[in-house]
């Protein structure tokens, strides 16, 4: 039914987009190698190269030496502390949805029974997806 | 004053139920389209009605009698039923005005708040990272659009459900799911009957951007799993309250009927769009048609009567 040809003439901004991510959830610096076998869509080697040097161009990562080459890693300023007031900004308006679509909205308990049982649940479609990482566990709730 | 004016402060009462059932049924473009577009409509309906109830009670204000010639004792209807209720519609009006514009400042208070937010951080193309481990994402719609995502959101994702995620807020952006929000919105300010659209509303939106993502990263279940992971992550750890007891399977929160509605190959198993060919559903169509067409009339009609009976009032000093 869907025709997307994979990664074919994204534009710039959503290659951007997609290494910066890569960056800010691996657990420490990458290399251009790295950050190419943590995308979600293949890319060229070269052209993660370039985008990494743009983007460390415009002062959105930060790089340092590796042996032969440059290892990058995302610049956590110390602007954590505006994320965290503009969280408790949004929270205290008392409903939050008028201005921004969020991804998810919170889960009641039976919801999140429900989507486990539909998500954990064997199924014949879609076999040649990458191996799905498991879900969070149960148990992580205190 | 005749009784058509009284149609489209009640007709909510109908077709919000109506178009809801309506929605339910419809592919989620068509709905947040049907949704927005009944919200705006009935509340425009109110807001008119309101209006000419204000205007017939206050044409019989000397001072505006004599400002268009009216000669009172030809303007039908009764004074002492005219004025009261002109009165409460006036408050009611002047209470829907101070609504939306509470609401519309509140909306561009919340954008700017987050916008704030994302400038103090650098972007790459359209994607702004928040440096918070508490994982959430949503769109920020202006000039450049953003998608803003959390580090803990991106930690919870695997590389190729952070692709579904992107593409998912791209869509919100793209079909400036935003301004159908606010309509909503700034109707149910005039009307509380409206609010009931909401709801259904939002959940239209997350599932057209939900399956533009699935179209664009070619994988529904993959699409599934991202937003099922997401809400896993994002679920307060102090375990969610409990909802009453009567919140069952039938009435599941929205997202895991947007992961059941993904993992179905094309829609919904119980609402595919065929349906709509099934008589009951044309018929519910044909009743929020009916609805809203018939608060137009009678605020139009009110209108016409109102006009009248001016004339009527006018037509004798001007003699």
């Amino acid at each position: 039914m869907s025709e997307t040809p994979p990664a074919q003439r994204r534009p710039a901004g959503e290659l951007e987009a997609s290494v910066l991510a890569a960056l800010w959830s691996a657990e420490g610096p990458l290399s251009p190698a790295g950050v190419q076998s943590a995308l979600g869509t293949p890319l060229a080697r070269t052209t993660v190269t370039t985008i990494l040097t743009r983007l460390h161009g415009k002062g959105a990562v930060s790089r340092s030496r590796a042996g032969r080459g440059y290892v990058y890693s995302p610049i956590h300023d110390s602007a954590g502390l505006t994320a965290r007031r503009m969280r408790s900004e949004l929270d205290k308006q008392d409903d939050r949805g008028t201005a921004l679509a969020r991804f998810v909205s919170q889960l009641t308990t039976e919801d999140e029974r429900l989507l486990r049982s539909l998500l954990d649940e064997p199924d014949g479609a879609a076999p040649d997806g990458p191996p799905a990482a498991p879900l969070p566990g149960p148990g992580a709730a205190p | 004053m005749i009784f058509a004016v009284w149609i489209p402060l009640l007709m909510p009462l109908l077709a919000v139920p109506a178009a809801r059932r309506l929605a339910e049924s419809l592919p989620p473009r068509a709905a947040a389209w049907l949704l927005t577009g009944c919200a705006a409509a009935l509340a425009a309906c109110t807001a008119a009605a309101l209006g000419l109830l204000l205007a017939a009670g206050a044409l019989r204000l000397p001072p505006v009698a004599a400002l268009g010639h009216l000669s009172l004792p030809l303007l039908g209807g009764e004074p002492a039923v005219t004025v009261p209720v002109a009165c409460a519609a006036g408050a009611a009006l002047a209470g829907c005005a101070a609504a939306v514009g509470r609401r519309a400042l509140r909306h561009r208070a919340e954008l700017r708040a987050a916008r704030r937010a994302a400038d103090a951080h650098t972007a790459a193309g359209d994607l702004c990272v928040l440096p918070d481990s508490a994982p959430d994402a949503y769109a920020l719609p202006g000039r450049p659009d953003r998608v803003v995502v959390t580090a803990g959101m991106l930690r919870a994702l695997p590389p190729a459900e952070r692709e579904a995620l992107f593409a998912h807020e791209r869509a919100h952006l793209a079909g400036r799911h935003h301004l159908f929000l606010l309509t909503v919105a700034l109707a149910s300010a005039c009307h509380p009957l409206l609010r009931g659209l909401r709801a259904p509303l939002a959940y239209a939106l997350e599932r057209w951007a939900d399956e533009s993502a699935a179209a664009r990263v070619g994988d529904r279940r993959l699409t599934a799993r991202a937003i099922g992971r997401a809400a896993l992550a994002a679920r307060p750890h102090e375990t969610a309250r409990h909802r009453p007891g009567m919140a069952l399977a039938a009435t599941a929160g929205p997202v895991p009927r947007r992961v059941a509605a993904l993992l179905a190959p094309a829609a919904a198993p119980g609402h595919p769009p065929i349906r709509l060919r099934s008589r009951g559903l044309r018929l519910v169509a044909a009743a929020v048609l009916a609805c809203v067409a018939c608060s137009t009339a009678a605020a139009l009609d009110a209108a016409a009567d109102l006009h009248s009976s001016v004339e009527t009032a006018q037509g004798d000093t001007g003699r």
